[in-house]
């Protein structure tokens, strides 16, 4: 259930049939094209939402930025962002994802797009949508026609053999965010090992190694974001 | 026309955000009203008959090309609980969504202008059947068969009962679902002379009520 | 509730046909057949009008048009500020099988109606097996108001009853309904019920409802319908001001074993309370604690 409703929604454009289209009726920037969408996911735990919470303090101040999240049961990070302030409560939507949060971001991401679309109406032109997933195992990824990039959150402490393991997450996501790099001394993770395997999994796409609830420590996330935002912003819609 | 359309339409992977509702599972479960399977097909047998024959009389007649703006008034005038409203037309947009994807057609473009909040579920589902190229009692079919699958999918994760044991409750049901798309496609074919009025209106109270009780709840798996 | 009266021409009561209904009209004629042979089912039974006209004259309402003819028996209560009332007696409150109950009742401009029962209607199984029709119809033209508040409706074990409740608002018009089932006396089961009710305002639909309750109605009593309550009942408000303050949907009673009722708005300028409980005495509980009427 979406955070905000109402019977009828009081938008009065038309919806192009594949949101992702880039198309149809979401408002558009000055560059000519609507807001980058980046999916987040990873399993839970990790630390989604507090990258969420980072990345709206960091870049607030210079972009317009709206969350979508997907919670599982309640509507715990949807109120935690509310909490923390990290935004005005207007631009955070919750979806309910009927025990299978990697349908809604997978296989039938209808109820994540009229969320997204909502948004966009209601707030007028955006720079960045955030679309947190509900927190699944490390298969689930973002459809194509939900998200134009996704993050890829695990931490150190769920192991530090997952990035060998691969995986579609950590092998395929457009950025891989080790988090937490604060804990490995306590459980014993090997950082060195974590960085060389998602290096060995990933190729050339990006990896960072950070703890976000660190100061400072969303800052090579938030510099990802830019630069994506840039290339959107100059590539023909 | 294709027939096999209706196979895609009424498949549970239609990506129309269906997996997100129960129907009202949830929340009979949660009051203890639906504990195995037996209490299962209850409650999708009440629920078939009552807004399933609804949802299946008013997609009929929107595929017979009867006007969707008639029959969307006529569809909130059967739903006396303003969260069964709010959810129908959710789920009627996402549809739309799918559906214009799925088999372009002005219709509806049309419908997707005018009602930009979304139409109610089983209107649009029977117009994308007409744009599909279905019957109206192929609509009928999809919309009452609709009605009980979201609950059986949805108990299966609730209830943890056997999905064998699940699946055999909507098999059971075959004979009510004949029935009822049948009925419904009957009635559809007086709505050009008798108005809307000539569509079923059956009504379950505990739906209604539940619906509301389960829109309260800060803790819930499912949508509705 | 003596059903005595009923198989013998009922002599209708001078007190109750102040105005004559006109003859024209099939169904106003008083028509008992015997009820006698099988072939002869679909006319057996009792065929009967009641017809109420409230107008405005002066500051006040009055009733130009009562008249009953079969069992209803009306009349007129006293007036209540600029609100008539009007009470239908039972001489006979048991529709049987192959029966034909007709209500008329119909609000003038401006003028103001209430209408009760003295007692609950009891749905019987007649001579017959055939089913028996309870229709009303009721008329509210503009700035005037009616209530319509009869006393429960009772379904007994094999009984067969149809109602309907069909009712025309004008746009400035306001209605007050209640209405309750009980489904069968105490320790049996329900007979057939189905109902029906029709509410449109300025031609535009605004409630449609049907309920089957009872053996034919497939799932009538599982867990989404009825899930064992014997009592349901309804409040239906429609009232313009309700366009400028839309009511909250609101739950009453937090226990399913001793009932529980909701509060929804309608999509237009109206809202319906809907409640179940184990008993008629514990509905009307409920409704009352849901939208007290005096
Ligand atoms: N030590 C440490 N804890 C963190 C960090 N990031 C998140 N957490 C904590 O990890 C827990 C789960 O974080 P959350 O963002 O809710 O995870 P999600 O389920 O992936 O959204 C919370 O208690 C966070 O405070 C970090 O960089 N370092
Ligand atoms: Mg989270």
């Amino acid at each position: 259930m979406h955070l905000h409703h109402s019977d009828t929604s009081p938008d009065g454009h038309t919806h192009g049939p594949n949101g992702s289209g880039g198309s149809g009726g979401s408002p558009q920037r000055p560059g000519g094209r609507r807001a980058l969408r980046v999916g987040l996911g990873g399993p839970v735990g990790s630390g989604k939402t507090a990258t969420v919470a980072a990345l709206c303090r960091t870049l607030r101040g210079e972009l317009s930025i709206a969350v979508v999240t997907n919670d599982i049961y309640t509507r715990e990070d949807a109120e935690f962002l509310l909490r923390e302030a990290v935004l005005p409560a207007e631009r955070i939507t919750a979806v309910q994802t009927g025990a299978c949060p990697h349908t809604a971001i997978r296989d039938d991401i209808s109820a994540n797009l009229e969320a997204v679309e909502d948004l966009e109406e209601r707030l007028g032109p955006l720079d960045v949508i955030l679309v947190e997933s509900g927190g699944d195992n490390l298969t689930a990824t973002f459809s194509k026609g939900l998200v134009d990039a996704q993050i890829f959150v695990i931490d150190v402490a769920g192991g530090d053999d997952i990035p060998r393991k691969g995986g579609p997450g950590v092998t395929t996501s457009d950025l891989l965010v080790i988090n937490k790099t604060d804990l490995a001394p306590h459980v014993g993770a090997d950082l060195e090992a974590m960085a060389r395997d998602a290096k060995a999994q990933r190729g050339d796409l990006p990896t960072v190694l950070t703890a976000v609830k660190s100061t400072g420590g969303i800052t090579p996330v938030a510099g990802w974001i830019r630069e994506r935002l840039t290339a959107w912003t100059a590539c023909p819609a | 026309m294709n027939r096999a359309a209706l196979l895609v339409l009424a498949d549970g992977r239609f990506p129309a955000g269906g997996h997100a509702h129960s129907g009202g599972a949830e929340e009979a479960i949660t009051a203890g009203r639906v504990r195995d399977v037996a209490d299962l097909r209850e409650f999708c047998r009440g629920r078939l008959h009552t807004s399933g024959l609804v949802a299946a009389g008013l997609a009929a007649a929107a595929a017979t090309g009867y006007d969707p703006l008639l029959l969307d008034e006529a569809a909130d005038a059967r739903t006396a609980a303003p969260a069964l409203r709010r959810t129908s037309r959710r789920l009627g947009r996402q549809l739309l969504r799918a559906a214009r994807a799925t088999w372009p057609c002005a219709e509806l473009d049309d419908l997707a202008a005018t009602r930009p909040g979304g139409a109610h579920q089983s209107v649009v589902l029977g117009l994308t059947a007409r744009g599909a190229g279905l019957l109206p009692v192929d609509a009928a079919y999809a919309a009452a068969y609709e009605s009980i699958s979201g609950p059986v999918a949805a108990a299966v994760r609730l209830l943890r009962l056997d999905p064998f044991d699940a699946t055999a409750v909507l098999a059971h049901l075959a004979a009510d679902i004949d029935h009822v798309a049948a009925q419904a496609a009957e009635a559809a074919q007086h709505v050009h002379t008798d108005g809307v009025a000539a569509l079923p209106a059956a009504s379950a109270p505990l739906l209604d009520l539940t619906a509301e009780q389960h829109a309260t709840r800060p803790a819930r798996l499912f949508a509705s | 509730m003596s059903r005595a009266a009923v198989p013998s021409p009922p002599t209708p009561a001078p007190a109750s046909t102040p105005a004559s209904t006109p003859a024209s009209t099939p169904t106003s004629a008083s028509t008992p057949t015997e009820r006698a042979t099988p072939t002869e089912r679909a006319v057996v039974g009792v065929h009967a009008t009641a017809r109420i006209r409230a107008a405005r004259a002066g500051g006040t309402t009055v009733v130009p048009v009562l008249s009953g003819d079969g069992p209803f028996d009306l009349r007129r209560g006293r007036a209540h500020g600029d609100q008539a009332r009007v009470c239908v007696l039972g001489t006979m409150t048991a529709p049987l099988g192959g029966d034909r109950l007709h209500i008329e009742a119909t609000a003038d401009h401006a003028a103001h109606l209430r209408i009760t029962t003295a007692a609950a209607t009891i749905a019987l199984r007649g001579p017959t097996t055939a089913h028996a029709t309870y229709d009303v119809h009721l008329r509210v033209a503009e700035h005037a108001s009616l209530h319509w508040l009869p006393q429960p409706l009772i379904s007994a074990a094999r009984s067969n009853l149809r109602q309907s409740c069909t009712i025309d608002l004008a746009p400035t018009a306001r209605l007050l309904l209640r209405e309750e089932i009980v489904l069968g006396r105490s320790g049996e089961p329900p007979g057939r019920l189905s109902t029906r009710l029709s509410v449109r305002r300025d031609g535009r639909p605004v409630l449609e409802q049907q309920t089957g309750y009872g053996p034919g109605a497939p799932g009538w009593d599982g867990p989404a319908v009825l899930a064992g309550h014997r009592a349901v009942g309804q409040i239906l408000i429609v009232d313009p001001a309700l366009d400028r303050h839309p009511p909250r949907a609101r739950l009453f009673g937090d226990n399913p074993a001793t009932g529980q009722a909701v509060l929804t708005p309608l999509a237009g300028p109206a809202l319906l309370i809907t409640a179940l409980a184990p008993d008629t005495m514990r509905l009307r509980r409920l409704l009352d604690a849901a939208h007290p009427i005096p």
